[in-house]
């Protein structure tokens, strides 16, 4: 398990470094600094300070009783929406700010899609008192305006970018220009499992803080291991950070969902697992959206999280060695499961939560009666619901 | 000997500093990206870097992503771009040199585009977002064609590995002066000439010098410091100026004339 990341970044074939010769050091540097702060115990020390008296952690591991009933298997729900600023992104933006303050860094720069790892980073520069520029699709910046007044609430420059689809894409082409000119006093908190080594690792440890409470949450509420577990992707950190801690467990099934958007047989999708070819993009070889001259397609789905025309190459990876299977569900689909989980739950997801939850409808039926499935819920949905106030089947407003 | 190589010794005898410019391949139009690397020769460049647009040119400031999202949305992708090559080389011998990113190169398939690019006539690779560490493939299915990998050095680059990229890069080595994007710059940074000056000890390819310079005045403060000077955002911005106007050509051919009387 150990052996997966150490070949220079690369998971299998996918991963590496393809980096403007600019990033280089930065990448080293950073790599050297991750490398010493895992045997350096105040690091850690502080990390988990941080993570549980300011960001809530741990989250709970819920039983959702009506759902497990309505779908009759055991459904638990990893509680990453109730986390401080309502998604998982703060697993990862309070631990890379503290490798910032020790590579002795004093601006902080991000991509955001959704607005919640823009908030997340917005919210750890703020408490540390470091500088912070987010990235941003104009397109984002429209579909998540909460967000990007909370950023700036937080103290946080928010730039919109203008080129190509204006969403998640091209706010990482965007970041990495600012961060190829700034490197020498910036560091770059990418958001999600992408990106050149060591990102895609480093953030898939920070994150897999959730798997390793999840595993130990439902060893003590079932006694045994689930059989499923199933988390939506769009780069896949809160995926990654849920399936890592389960590599081993042979009998522990992992489903990622994609958003297939309007549907997988139109252009009109994110799903780069399910309907992709391997490519390089934002600095690793992975999966991607791509024509067959190697230019990058515009993604689409009605989630800002899930709306990026690559993945993270360690998901390419499980791909490739079916450890994990990569399915798709549609807007519709996803749109139809955060209706039944707030009915049924009060619990309102995330419309990126709500991919995995929408597969699980489908999962369920195909499973035998009473398995157990962890989702990950990875944020809560109050940043959506503008959005989704305004779509068909939402009309509450008389 | 490859038309780089020629090209280096023939400026090494006539004691001429090298002058490279970069125009994005199919910008406005394939058409006038011939037309222009013809005007680019008859005013005085020496080597010419065509870049074959990328969709997300991460290492690109506006001027050259713009030009590249134009070029893309009229067509331009690696057959039409081999094809102009070849068309070019039935009436030039200046050396060509791709400017790409990795993507449209590890699609097209990394041995096939080797075979390709030298059929068509090319004589270099420039890949900016591929370091030393991830160009093996490339490197070896271009140095068994005969084609230059040229690799880029930056301000931030450390000693010892600036000294391994002097050693890989062929043709020539790209020192980029300044951390970020291309772009035109209205300073450069000081300390160009001791930078040239370390990796000289370490290599003798010829040193050209990228990124920022777009006036006469910067490229004759670079050719005194280094063997040749690269302009390209500022060349870009000539054409997109007068990119609906008949007189572009003539228009490029007098700001490169500007530029390159600065390189004897």
């Amino acid at each position: 398990m150990a052996a997966r990341a150490k070949n220079n970044g690369y998971f299998g074939s996918f991963g590496g470094k393809f980096i403007p010769e600019t990033l280089s050091h930065a990448l080293k540097e950073l790599e050297t600094a991750y490398e010493h702060s895992k045997q350096d115990k105040v690091f850690k020390a502080k990390l988990k300070f941080y993570l549980e008296q300011f960001a809530g952690r741990p989250t709970p591991l819920y039983y959702a009783a009506r759902l497990s009933d309505y779908l009759g298997v055991k459904v638990y729900l990893k509680r990453e929406d109730l986390l401080h600023t309502g998604a998982h992104k703060i697993n990862n933006t309070l631990g890379q700010v503290l490798l910032a303050l020790n590579m002795k860094k004093k601006r902080i720069i991000a991509e955001t899609g959704a607005g919640q790892h823009g908030v997340a980073t917005a919210v750890a520069a703020a408490r540390f008192g470091l500088e912070c520029e987010v990235f941003m699709g104009n397109e984002d910046m429209e579909r998540q305006a909460l967000n990007v007044f909370r950023m700036r609430l937080l103290g946080a420059k928010v730039t919109g970018v203008s080129s190509g689809s204006q969403t998640l894409k091209d706010a990482t082409n965007e970041a990495m220009r600012n961060w190829v000119a700034t490197v020498k006093d910036t560091h770059y908190i990418i958001g999600s499992v992408v990106g050149p080594h060591p990102f895609p690792t480093i953030v898939r440890d920070f994150q897999a803080v959730i798997g390793k409470e999840a595993r130990q949450q439902i060893l003590k509420q079932e006694k045994k291991l689930p059989d499923y577990l199933l988390a939506c992707i769009g780069g896949g950190s809160n995926a990654m950070g849920l399936f890592h801690q389960f590599y081993n467990d042979n009998s522990v099934k992992f489903i990622g969902v994609e958003a297939a958007g309007l549907g997988l047989n139109t252009e009109q999708h994110a799903a780069s697992l399910c309907k992709g070819t391997p490519g390089v993009l934002h600095g690793s070889k992975s999966y991607l959206l791509q024509d067959n001259d190697g230019q990058i397609k515009i993604a689409h789905s009605v989630s800002a999280g899930l709306d990026y025309p690559g993945v993270g190459p360690e998901h390419a990876f499980y791909k490739q060695s079916k450890r994990a299977a990569y399915v798709a569900v549609t807007d519709t689909q996803a749109l139809k499961a955060l209706k039944l989980l707030s009915e049924l739950e009060g619990i309102i997801p995330a419309l990126e939560s709500s991919h995995a939850l929408a597969y699980l409808m489908r999962a369920a039926k195909k499973a035998k009666k009473n398995s157990v499935f962890v989702v990950c819920l990875s944020g809560r949905g109050d940043k959506d619901m503008e959005m989704v106030s305004k779509l068909k089947g939402f009309n509450y407003h008389e | 000997m490859n038309r780089i190589e020629q090209k280096n010794q023939e400026l090494c005898l006539q004691k001429r500093k090298a002058f490279i410019a970069y125009i994005t391949a199919g910008f406005p139009t394939a058409a006038a990206t011939e037309q222009l690397v013809y005007t680019l020769e008859e005013n005085g460049v020496d080597f010419i870097e065509l870049g074959m647009p990328f969709s997300d040119p991460v290492a690109d400031g506006p001027t050259i992503q713009a030009a590249s999202c134009a070029a893309l949305a009229a067509g331009m992708n690696m057959i039409n771009f081999l094809n102009l090559v070849k068309t070019l080389r039935q009436k030039t011998q200046i050396p060509l040199i791709i400017m790409s990113y990795f993507n449209p190169i590890f699609k097209y398939g990394i041995k096939k585009f080797a075979i390709d690019a030298k059929l068509a006539g090319l004589d270099g690779v420039i890949v900016p977002d591929l370091p030393p560490e991830e160009a093996k493939e490339l490197n070896q299915a271009l140095r068994n064609q005969g084609i230059d990998q040229i690799f880029i050095i930056s301000p931030v680059t450390e000693p010892a590995r600036m000294k391994q990229i002097a050693k890989l890069s062929r043709g020539f080595i790209y020192y980029v002066p300044l951390t970020g994007v291309t772009g035109t710059r209205t300073s450069l940074p000081k300390n160009i000439a001791l930078a040239v000056k370390a990796i000289k000890q370490s290599s003798k390819t010829p040193i050209f010098v990228g990124f920022g310079i777009f006036t006469p005045e910067q490229v004759k403060q670079v050719v005194k410091i280094s063997d040749g000077a690269i302009v390209g955002s500022g060349i870009i911005q000539v054409i997109a100026q007068y990119s609906q106007d008949e007189q572009m050509v003539k228009k490029v051919g007098q700001y490169i004339r500007s530029l390159s009387q600065m390189c004897c």
